[in-house]
């Protein structure tokens, strides 16, 4: 599962949400960032490096795919010379490579990702996975990340490159074996991103999450009523202040209404207040991701 | 305050912090202020919120400073960091002919993207010019987010390390000419990469490295320079944050890093921190005007106000407690976009306010 979207709109937290869900059903699942940025492991509490496979908690895993990691072990599997691949590998060399080869690096962290959804893995020792949550990198670079083995596959004619990225690409295509989701904030720019993803992939996606929603608290009239209320006289200054957040969330509200209105069927999930995301907030998270699926 | 000169002054400014926290807001805030006592001051943005440009008057994208109305000696530029890596590759170019070759290299045209570093590059590069230009009092430079302040620091060199590939060279002067006993390990190697990224590619790689070879020592030469510039007395560091927990642990790790690179944190600006005042609204004078019903559901809207507020108050211990040295600046949250240079006027006074030593909610 792909989980697409602006940048900053809990992409991670929600991937990471998603993988909470999963174990509970009792199934192996595993949440890939790309981002090198490790925000999955820190939600949890845990330390993990870039390029390693982590237990979370009980069938729940982490990994941030490195490419240039990803290369170096599919070179390890299919070169003899360890030597070779270390130097293929070797950061300045790969930077040069990737530079040359436009889509090398989409396609080494897509290649890896279903590396992770194979039933039997390449790397020697490593369990297959039930489910692969993948936190896939903001809208442009998300597109590019799933539409690169079939470009490499076009564009590579022959040869194993050729044909890996075939399979991936048939992969991703079948959406029995892979779901397209998206998270936008009821903010008009990550609700436009999410509608440009949703023409870019067909016309459809196979779920729409809205996160971080503030909760409805007024009814239609109550704008009126707390307005009327601000214009009388002699009101203390606290009082004044009250009504003005009042105010401000009632119409923050309103505006994330006519967001929402925007999505197809949207699993509605709310902004929670804790500053200090973390397992509970998760589980939060995924009963109501649960409850609204 | 810890530092002996004002927190936000400095020939030069940078301000660092992990993305979405308000950095390009707090620089072209800290430049307005600047400005307004009286220094020509060029901000320096990467890219600004569409609103915030407008503002600066960068509505195009403009690789020169522009003069922002109504600001005093403020003027602002867009960086182009793919513009101004060309502009550094054309001025070290030993010959027309030289230039053109790396410009058009595809490799060349494909780092921005493909090493990190090169957009960092290119913000300290334009720095360094506009310093030895000589043109303005103060520049205050907004950095690319990045996830560690190594990136920026480090980006020099890095970006030199690119160019010259020495493993990479040595390889294919090796395959170039088969005779040699060594190719036999090359060999293979340049099997491998020409079936894995199919054809081409090699001979894009030669041409990069023929196209770049008269430029690398000049690069090298200028990369040395802009590190020695970030580490001149002149030159402060500016810390950007939100209350976020993972940017407050970002904020940390990135002062660590600072302080490894022995360059100087002088100021710590928490920006969009939810005020704790003001909310302690008496509930029966709520009742007596709204009736009970909406009287509770304004109480419970301020309560969450109240909690993010208090959130907010624990991740400034956090950060006071990790730099003991220097206080926090809180910027309140102002709700909307800055969109205009009253805003960031405002959020100018909230700075000027903490530089004073005074909290912002209890100057409000």
């Amino acid at each position: 599962m792909f989980l697409l979207g602006k940048g900053g709109v809990g992409r991670s937290t929600l991937a990471a949400a998603l993988g909470v869900l999963a174990a509970r059903s009792g199934r192996r699942a595993i949440v890939v960032e790309v981002s090198g940025r490790g925000d999955v492991p820190r939600l949890f509490g845990v330390q993990a490096r870039g390029g390693v496979e982590t237990e979370l908690q009980p069938g729940l895993w982490t990994l941030d795919v490195d490419p240039r990691q990803a290369l170096e072990e599919y070179l390890r599997d299919q070169l003899p010379l360890r030597v070779l691949a270390d130097l293929i590998g070797s950061s300045a060399t790969f930077g040069i490579v990737a530079a040359a080869t436009p889509g090398l690096r989409e396609m080494l962290t897509i290649g890896k990702i279903w590396e992770l959804s194979q039933p039997r893995r390449r790397l020697r020792g490593s369990d297959p996975y039930d489910v692969v949550i993948v936190d896939a990198p903001a809208t442009g670079h998300g597109l590019a990340l799933l539409d690169a083995p079939a470009t490499f596959a076009s564009a590579a004619a022959v040869g194993p490159i050729a044909r890996q990225g075939g399979r991936i690409a048939a992969t991703l295509r079948d959406r029995k074996l892979t779901a397209l989701a998206a998270v936008a904030t009821p903010e008009r720019a990550a609700v436009d991103e999410l509608i440009g993803l949703r023409r870019s992939l067909g016309g459809s996606l196979d779920a729409e999450l809205a996160n971080g929603l503030a909760t409805v608290r007024f009814g239609a009239d109550d704008g009126a009523a707390l307005r009327e209320a601000q214009t009388r006289p002699a009101l203390e200054p606290t009082t004044r202040s009250a009504l003005a957040t009042a105010i401000a969330a009632d119409a923050r509200v309103r505006a994330q209404r006519a967001q929402l209105d925007r999505l197809q069927d949207p699993l509605e999930l709310p902004l929670l207040a804790a500053r200090e995301l973390g397992i509970r907030e998760l589980e939060l998270l995924a009963d109501g991701l649960a409850l609204a699926a | 305050m810890s530092s002996q000169r004002a927190p936000l002054g400095g020939r030069l400014c940078i301000c660092v912090g992990a993305g979405g926290v308000g950095k390009t807001t707090v620089a072209a805030a800290i430049a307005c202020l600047r400005a307004a006592g009286g220094e020509r001051v060029a901000v320096v943005t990467i890219d600004p919120a569409p609103r915030l440009a407008q503002a600066l008057g960068l509505d195009e994208l403009s690789g020169e400073p522009r003069r922002v109305a109504g600001a005093g000696e403020l003027w602002a530029m867009r960086l182009d960091p793919k513009r101004t890596l060309d502009e550094l590759i054309a001025s070290l170019a030993p010959n027309d002919q030289a230039r053109e070759r790396a410009l058009s290299n595809r490799i060349y045209r494909e780092l921005s993207s493909a090493v990190a570093g090169s957009q960092e590059f290119s913000a300290v590069a334009k720095l360094y010019e506009l310093d030895r230009s000589g043109a303005f009092d103060a520049i205050v430079l907004d950095t690319p987010p990045s996830r560690n302040a190594l990136d920026f620091l480090d980006a020099p060199a890095r970006l030199t390390h690119f160019f010259e590939g020495r493993a990479l060279r040595v390889m294919l002067a090796q395959g170039g000419f088969a005779t040699r006993a060594a190719s036999r390990a090359s060999a293979p190697f340049l099997g491998v990469l020409g079936r894995l990224t199919g054809a081409g590619v090699l001979r894009e790689i030669t041409a990069f490295f023929t196209a770049i070879a008269g430029m690398i020592d000049a690069l090298a030469e200028r990369a040395a320079a802009v590190a020695a510039l970030l580490r001149e007395e002149s030159t402060s560091f500016v810390l950007v944050s939100s209350p976020r927990r993972e940017a407050v642990e970002e904020a940390i790790a990135f002062a660590g890093e600072l302080r490894h690179a022995q360059l100087r944190l002088s100021a710590l600006v928490v920006n969009r921190v939810h005020p704790l005042d003001a909310l302690a609204a008496d509930p029966a004078a709520l009742e007596a005007l709204l009736g009970p019903r909406l009287a509770a559901l304004v109480a419970a809207q301020c309560g969450e106000l109240v909690a993010l507020a208090e959130a907010d108050t624990a991740a400034l211990d956090r950060l006071r407690e990790a730099f003991a040295a220097l206080e926090p600046m809180a910027i309140p949250d102002l709700g909307d976009e800055i969109e205009d240079l009253g805003g960031l006027a405002r959020i100018g006074r909230y700075l000027e306010r903490s530089t004073n030593g005074t909290s912002p909610s209890a100057a409000q």
